[in-house]
């Protein structure tokens, strides 16, 4: 990701995250956008992550975090826990499981935001179908050999996945090179952003905010 | 005015110390323990480095493992080795004591200054022995709550400890949540498994089949020493790992050497003889007994679940646990983790990658000191923010 890119992805979960909530993220890295979310948003903030520097970084920022693996942070938490549980990218690199993990996460946090790199990038078409290579690209810029992430999707394929498993897209974004994408997202965004909630909430009505994917 | 040193000199570290002693519980105002005895008078050993300021919410509690004592910091006047955890504590330290008041005193049962089963019983005029009752880990809590009321000190800002030290920062939690701001538990658990009791209790038996034991009325004639040394072996290859145990001292041969049969062939055995005679010099046999068996006995959730005990907990806690720790693996760390996410409390876990087994909440002060420090700096912005 540029790092434009990045600051317009964390513009946009600040945007989504009420003042005052209290916020789960998962996979929190060195702790910058929770450490974001409390001066901007005063939350009351928890981190999870697995990297022990990160851990160190995230205590350093006065941080509330806990050095354990992602797929087991949910457990422990009763049901609406936090108000928000937060992937900042984390979904596809360090969940195994992404599947049970996000329904669990819909049980412990309100609402969850759900941020990952788009594999249908136009220029990721390109160098599949023209050059025939796996593609890289500044959102998934790896090597197959050296990827830390675990699964790849779309845009197009959260949608149909939060569809089939009854989850409401309460509001979605999406970020390209180094401007808001709102044309075609699956096509010409990098990554895409997610607000979720439980379907059944909401009548089990599936809310899209933005028109046709592609 | 604030409390401060007398004798405090400036450096990196607490200085020049002395232990101070506090007298209560004189009869027929004694202090009643959990097992539903009296004992009485207490007198508690202890020491302070770093000055209370003005509003009284500087102090923070360090509570000693199963051998330590008051002396946590500094040197005392002509001492060749400073205190337990002076790497921690001092100017510039984890427990900074520019910043912080630290307290610390030994525990009931001890036998480092403060009431246990070596001090005269004043109905008898004889020792103790085993003729003091028996103490548990809340026990230790109830007289440290009452020097902290001795040092007019309402709120803690923090209680830290490892091992025996961390089963009284969760007691803390459980039975004084109020007086506690923050608290730092180290290389511990809510409750011993089997194999903790298990080695306690090997080391319970060396003492009482050495025959200078005599039911524990050895004083004033020879005292338990080989029971002692040989408890103490036990627990020094429970505090180590494999690792540290195999870089430390390989297969090396002893001062000894090869004396068939028995003599000492490995530097590892040197090692614990050493360690289990010294121990002698410093500890008494009956204290030993007492203080196992409390912290054997102890379980933070009383019978119950321990998210429960914790629940509507208002301190931040953080956990800390290190990867070779096998006498307090990291799960028992992670159960207390577990109990405080249960409750909704404020949590912060780590687990420190170390090869020094149980013996690295002593020995790895660099990443202590980090952890710890941001820790209590966010702890006391927090409470300047109320």
């Amino acid at each position: 990701m540029t790092l434009r890119a990045e600051e317009l992805a964390q513009k946009v979960i600040v945007g989504w995250v009420r003042p005052g909530c209290s916020v789960l993220e998962l996979g929190c890295g060195d702790g910058e956008l929770l450490s974001r979310l409390i001066e901007d948003r005063a939350i009351k903030a928890q981190g999870i992550e697995t990297d022990g520097l990160h851990v160190h970084r995230c205590v350093q920022r006065g941080l509330n975090v806990l050095h354990e693996p992602v797929e087991e942070g949910l457990t422990d938490y009763g049901n609406g826990s936090f108000d928000y549980a937060i992937f900042n990218g984390s979904l596809q690199r360090v969940v195994k499981k992404p599947d049970i993990v996000l329904r669990d996460a819909l049980r412990v946090a309100d609402k969850v935001i759900v941020r990952f790199s788009n594999f249908a990038h136009y220029r990721a078409r390109w160098q599949i179908l023209l050059e025939g290579k796996t593609p890289v690209t500044p959102s998934l810029p790896y090597a197959w050999y050296d990827t830390p992430n675990l699964h790849f999707l779309s845009i197009a394929d959260f949608y149909a996945y939060c569809a089939a498993r009854a989850i409401a897209v309460e509001s979605a974004a999406f970020v390209g090179e180094n401007r808001v994408v709102r044309v075609s997202p699956n096509f010409f965004a990098m990554s895409g952003l997610f607000l979720l909630s439980k379907g059944y909430k909401t009548g089990g009505k599936i809310r899209r905010t933005m028109g046709e994917v592609d | 005015m604030p409390l401060q040193n007398s004798k405090a000199t400036t450096g990196t570290g607490a200085g020049l110390v002395e232990t101070k002693y506090f007298d209560f519980a004189e009869p027929p105002d004694e202090l009643l323990l959990d097992c539903g005895e009296n004992v009485g008078p207490i007198t508690v050993a202890y020491e302070t480095y770093g000055s209370l300021n003005e509003e009284k919410s500087n102090a923070i509690l360090i509570l000693h493992a199963f051998s330590g004592d008051a002396h946590a910091a500094g040197w005392h006047d002509g001492a060749s080795k400073p205190g337990w955890w002076d790497d921690m504590i001092g100017l510039g330290k984890a427990f900074d004591t520019e910043k912080y008041f630290v307290i610390c005193s030994n525990v009931l049962g001890g036998c480092k200054g403060t009431t246990g089963p070596s001090s005269i019983d004043p109905r008898t005029g004889e020792h103790y022995g085993a003729d003091f009752p028996p103490v548990g880990i809340p026990d230790m809590v109830r007289v440290q709550a009452r020097l902290l009321d001795h040092l007019g000190i309402e709120k803690l800002l923090s209680v830290a400890g490892g091992s025996m030290g961390g089963q009284q920062v969760l007691e803390w939690l459980v039975a004084c949540p109020q007086r506690v701001g923050s608290a730092i538990a180290i290389a511990t658990a809510a409750k011993h498994s089997p194999q903790q009791i298990a080695f306690n209790e090997v080391g319970r038996q060396a003492i009482m089949a050495d025959p200078n034991w005599k039911g524990s009325q050895y004083y004033g004639t020879e005292q338990p020493a080989k029971g002692l040394s040989v408890a103490r072996m036990i627990g020094h290859i429970t505090y180590m790992s494999d690792t540290s145990m195999s870089n430390k001292f390989g297969r090396r041969t002893g001062t000894n050497g090869h004396r068939r049969p028995f003599g000492n062939a490995f530097e590892v055995e040197d090692y614990l003889h050493h360690k289990g005679l010294t121990f002698v010099d410093r500890f008494d046999a009956n204290s030993y007994l007492y203080i196992t068996r409390a912290i054997d006995d102890y379980d933070a959730a009383a019978g119950g679940g321990l998210a429960a005990a914790l629940n509507g907990l208002d301190a931040r806690v953080m956990v800390l646990s290190f990867k070779s720790d096998w006498l307090y693996p990291s799960y028992q760390s992670q159960e207390i983790v577990r109990a405080c996410k249960k409750a909704g409390v404020d949590v912060t876990y780590c687990e420190i990658s170390s090869t020094y087994g149980h013996d690295a909440f002593l020995l790895e002060v660099d990443e202590q000191t980090k952890l710890v420090s941001h820790f209590l700096e966010r702890t006391g912005e927090l409470k300047d923010i109320e």
